[in-house]
């Protein structure tokens, strides 16, 4: 799977549109995902998971900063998330099927926002652009 | 509830019945880890899983292996059941284990893997066909008390 030169151009124009509330859209990504596949809290014991957890908000922030680096380095995803990709195989080790999960709550957040601009065509540049993130999330399993 | 025909259990009995449970839990088990080895996130207590060799001999995978296995076969005398023979592990896979279900699904193709590789020719895929859907019921149960 290739990102275009049109779904770069559609991932980054979306991801402008978002601008400086991509934190907000982390969190509640993360809590659309918690709230929709109570399974994936199996990974977060530790953590507070009811609405406006300050753990949620906190987490939610940095999913979607490692989000607007693979954007910012859109020609580059697995080198701009290296280290995260050796994060998650080595210490973090979430089965790969949560990453669709999340995927697709960060798209639910997405459209239930920016209906007017996720388009058909920006819609699948953002679904083939997050496959890709959790790809190179998961590259060093094994 | 799950329907079964008579030859569904037939070939499901048949098989388990010439099943030796350690061995094939503690294979299971470790192929689990080696195969897929982010599954080892669960087991740090379990000492040595640095190669597959280690993981294969290491004693307490095969304690743990043979103990799953065992439960198995609670589901297995219980076909008609197995829904409420799993309801206290499911709860507590997901309040004190914390077990990602998808886990479930992973040790069950393993299971019928190694099953495949034991039984070869009669390993049928009739016999294919009914293990997959115990193992599927078995990871859907296991699944199901979680919230």
């Amino acid at each position: 799977m290739v990102l275009s030169a049109q779904d770069k151009t559609n991932v980054k124009g979306i991801f402008a549109k978002i601008g400086g509330q991509a934190e907000e859209y982390g969190a509640e990504a993360l809590e659309r995902m918690f709230s929709a596949y109570p399974t994936t809290k199996t990974y977060f014991p530790h953590f507070d998971v009811s609405h406006g957890s300050a753990q949620v908000k906190a987490h939610g922030k940095k999913v979607a900063a490692a989000l607007v680096e693979a954007v910012n380095h859109i020609d580059d995803i697995a080198g701009a998330l290296s280290k995260l990709s050796d994060l998650h195989a080595q210490k973090l080790r979430v089965d790969p099927v949560n990453f669709k999960l999340l995927g697709h709550c960060f798209l639910v957040a997405v459209a239930s926002h920016n209906a007017a601009a996720l388009t058909p065509e920006v819609h699948a540049s953002l679904d083939k652009f997050l496959c890709a993130v959790g790809n190179v999330l998961t590259a060093k399993y094994r | 509830m799950v329907h079964w025909t008579a030859e569904e259990k037939q070939l499901i009995s048949s098989i388990w019945s010439k099943v030796n449970v350690e061995e094939c839990g503690a294979e299971a088990l470790a192929r689990l880890l080696i195969v897929y080895p982010w599954t080892q996130r669960f087991f740090a207590s379990f000492g040595n899983l640095s190669s597959p060799t280690a993981i294969s001999g290491n004693p307490m995978v095969r304690a743990h292996g043979k103990k799953v296995l065992t439960s198995f076969g609670e589901a297995i005398k219980n076909l008609d059941n197995i829904k409420t023979t799993y309801t206290k592990l499911s709860e507590l896979h997901c309040d004190k284990l914390h077990v990602d279900p998808e886990n479930f699904r992973l040790l069950g193709d393993i299971l019928i893997i190694v099953l495949a590789a034991h039984f070869t020719r009669d390993f049928t895929p009739a016999c294919h066909f009914a293990w997959q859907k115990l193992v599927n019921v078995v990871a859907h149960a296991l699944a199901r008390k979680y919230h």
